[in-house]
């Protein structure tokens, strides 16, 4: 490590994992409701296993760009971060208002925790992703802002690369997005929209940016190939991306009000999104096989390869299958949409953070550059068991999503109801839940690489 | 393409410019093709409805625009033939040519608009100006962009960024500029003219 600033990625880290194994603990139970319904119940409503397993995701994820952010822009600006003390501050406030928000969560009906958090001074809560209360999204909007100073104001008093321009834009645009969580018109279709102008335009925008100078970043550091090759394929990739997923936003207006005319826009740029996608893939191997080293970290490396080619599936071929029109016309909001959803997040951005986790966190535990042979073979284990058992989640609900809409949508007369369908496709929800404990498996297994000691790998010519 | 006059630039048989430029421009013209693809199809079912609205466009000023473009990557043409005889300041002054000539189609293009707008007419009148008014503001904000490029690379050029041996940049902004130019030339004829 060359900044003793870039320590204060650490704790994010830590806390990403930790919030981590929570979400995947909700999405088991959750999982397990889809077939024994009332499972926990009232403790644990499958509402709010929900709104738990999709929120702990969000913010595990924050933490974890945030950590990565901490972590190579001292690097990249060469420099000292501004503030370290403000990053570690802006640590606990998040770090508690999160926790907080999840016992209000379990702890009392999200009415009344509406009420207690003074909701209706400033309605924000209530709806699908953005259920934080109001005064947990103010916290959200201070500690970004504090975030982005911190982070500016290092990459302006250092050196300016390609990396952590295109994260500082990415950084930027995620903030001020989210500020349309605040926005609430009266309208419905008003209000769908521009909730799409927060969840859309982050994942399929500017979470992509962060996403491709994290890889960039990582590539530039494993395989020693030249920073301004890597960064003229991180400019075309997120101009693509912008290209197509500013206008794809298109794909989710199909049904909710909005004009006839987004049935084309949204079909034409969203069935183009792949394509960002594709090129990572053929950039990171392409890298890969340019290599000038053999970096000891083996372990990030398949990270970075595994986030390449399963963002493409997941969120580029995944989306690709239910994306234009006369095809969601009979997908939209079925498991389809749900096998996507799991596969994309996993293969983009959960894999992007364990990427940047698994290459900055040997050497902030005192490594010289990896972690023993023993710790990385026990890591890449952890590997192939999450992606192989996020494959498999995949199909199953894909198989599930296909019976799904068979049965319930395309019968005519004969069409059944939506709970006589769950019913008849329940064999791929257990066989869905079985996938999730291998995941969880998989994932033990990540906690315990990190304990695993041993010589260090060095460095082979 | 070897020339032998050309004591300048190591020719390859790869593209000229940036080999990143050119993943870029199969992108973009991927995203044309489907647009284009799709136009055809939707028009395919609205024959009547297309031809009757394609008659509303100014054809003038689509012609003024196509010479407009096509002149604008003639510049471009001569400004990189002037790079490679190591002539910057020549170089520098057919691509704020080819830039000016950018900025005219913007103007004819925004007065087209202008009348539209004025008649109260938008992307969800009918299916037909959906196409008109998508595909060619798609088009417009990719003028902008080659401009911006094009920009760049004379500011450059003017800087004596540029010399006969090493002038990558001046060829990938090119490749790209004429990438506009030709989406256009099959844009113009598709929307304004066939029927």
């Amino acid at each position: 490590m060359q900044y003793q600033s870039q320590m204060v990625a650490k704790p994010y880290f830590i806390a990403a994992i930790g919030l981590f194994i929570g979400q995947i603990i909700f999405g088991l139970i959750m999982g397990w409701q889809y077939v024994v319904g009332d499972f926990l119940f009232p403790e644990i409503p499958f509402n709010v296993a929900r709104m738990v397993h999709t929120n702990l995701l969000i913010v595990w994820l924050l933490f974890g760009f945030m950590g990565a952010s901490y972590y190579l822009v001292p690097e990249e600006s060469e420099t000292e971060l501004y503030s370290p003390k403000l990053a570690l501050a802006l640590f606990w406030i998040f770090l508690v208002a999160g926790a907080l928000t999840i016992v209000g969560y379990l702890a009392v009906p999200y009415a009344t925790l509406a009420q207690v958090t003074g909701n209706e001074l400033l309605p924000t809560m209530g709806r699908e992703f953005l259920e934080q209360p109001t005064i947990t999204k103010i916290g959200i909007v201070i500690v970004a802002l504090g975030f982005l100073f911190n982070i500016a104001m290092t990459v302006l008093k250092g050196r300016k690369t390609t990396v952590s321009l295109v994260l500082l834009i990415g950084l930027t645009g995620l903030a001020l997005l989210f500020l349309f969580s605040f926005y609430n018109p009266h309208n419905l279709v008003l209000d769908k929209m521009f909730w799409w102008y927060v969840v859309h335009l982050w994942v399929e925008g500017v979470w992509e940016l962060i996403l491709g100078a994290i890889l960039a970043f990582v590539l530039i550091k494993t395989t020693g190939v030249d920073r301004e090759v890597i960064e003229k394929w991180l400019y075309v990739i997120i101009a693509m991306t912008l290209i197509t997923g500013i206008l794809g936003t298109g794909h989710h207006f199909y049904w909710i009000g909005t004009p006839e005319y987004w049935q084309i826009i949204g079909s034409v740029f969203s069935a183009l999104e792949p394509i960002p996608f594709f090129m990572m893939t053929v950039f990171a191997f392409n890298m890969v096989n340019q290599r000038r080293r053999e970096h000891p970290n083996k372990a990030a490396v398949l990270w970075a390869l595994g986030t390449a080619v399963m963002a493409f599936l997941g969120a580029g071929v995944w989306g690709f299958l239910h994306t234009l029109s006369p095809v969601n016309y009979y997908t939209h909001g079925s498991q389809i949409t749900a096998a996507h959803g799991h596969m994309a997040f996993y293969g983009a951005y959960v894999m992007i953070v364990l990427t940047i986790i698994s290459y900055a966190m040997p050497m902030m535990r005192g490594r010289a550059a990896a972690n023993s042979e023993k710790a990385q073979v026990m890591e890449m284990w952890s590997f192939w068991l999450m992606t192989v058992a996020m494959v498999f989640i995949t199909l199953f609900l894909t198989a599930a999503g296909i019976l799904q809409i068979y049965m319930q949508r395309m019968g005519g007369d004969a069409a059944q109801p939506f709970m006589v369908v769950q019913e008849n496709i329940a064999l791929f929800y257990w066989l869905r839940e079985g996938a999730g404990f291998v995941f969880l498996t998989g994932l033990i297994l990540y906690v315990v690489s990190f304990f695993v000691g041993g010589e260090e790998r060095k460095e082979t010519a | 393409m070897m020339n032998p006059n050309s004591h300048t630039t190591p020719t390859t048989n790869s593209p000229p410019g940036d080999l990143a430029i050119w993943v870029f421009i199969l992108a973009e013209l991927a995203v044309f093709g489907v647009l284009f693809a799709v136009y055809a199809f939707a028009r395919r079912y609205n024959l009547e409805l297309f031809d009757l609205h394609q008659q509303h466009l100014n054809r003038t000023a689509g012609l003024v625009n196509t010479v407009t473009l096509i002149t604008s990557s003639y510049f471009v043409v001569r400004a990189v033939a002037a790079i490679k005889e190591g002539d910057a300041k020549r170089c520098g002054r057919w691509l704020w040519s080819a830039n000016a000539l950018g900025l005219l189609f913007i103007l004819v293009k925004g007065v087209e608009y202008q009348h539209h707008f004025s008649q109260g007419i938008g992307l969800s009148t009918n299916l037909f100006y959906t196409f008109y008014i998508g595909m060619t503001f798609f088009h417009f904000m990719h003028v902008l962009m080659g401009m911006v490029i094009l920009f760049v690379v004379a500011h450059k050029a003017g800087r004596g960024g540029y010399t006969a041996s090493e002038h990558t940049g001046v060829e990938t902004g090119a490749s790209y500029w004429h990438m506009v130019d030709l989406v256009w030339i099959i844009l113009f004829p598709l929307v304004y003219v066939m029927h």
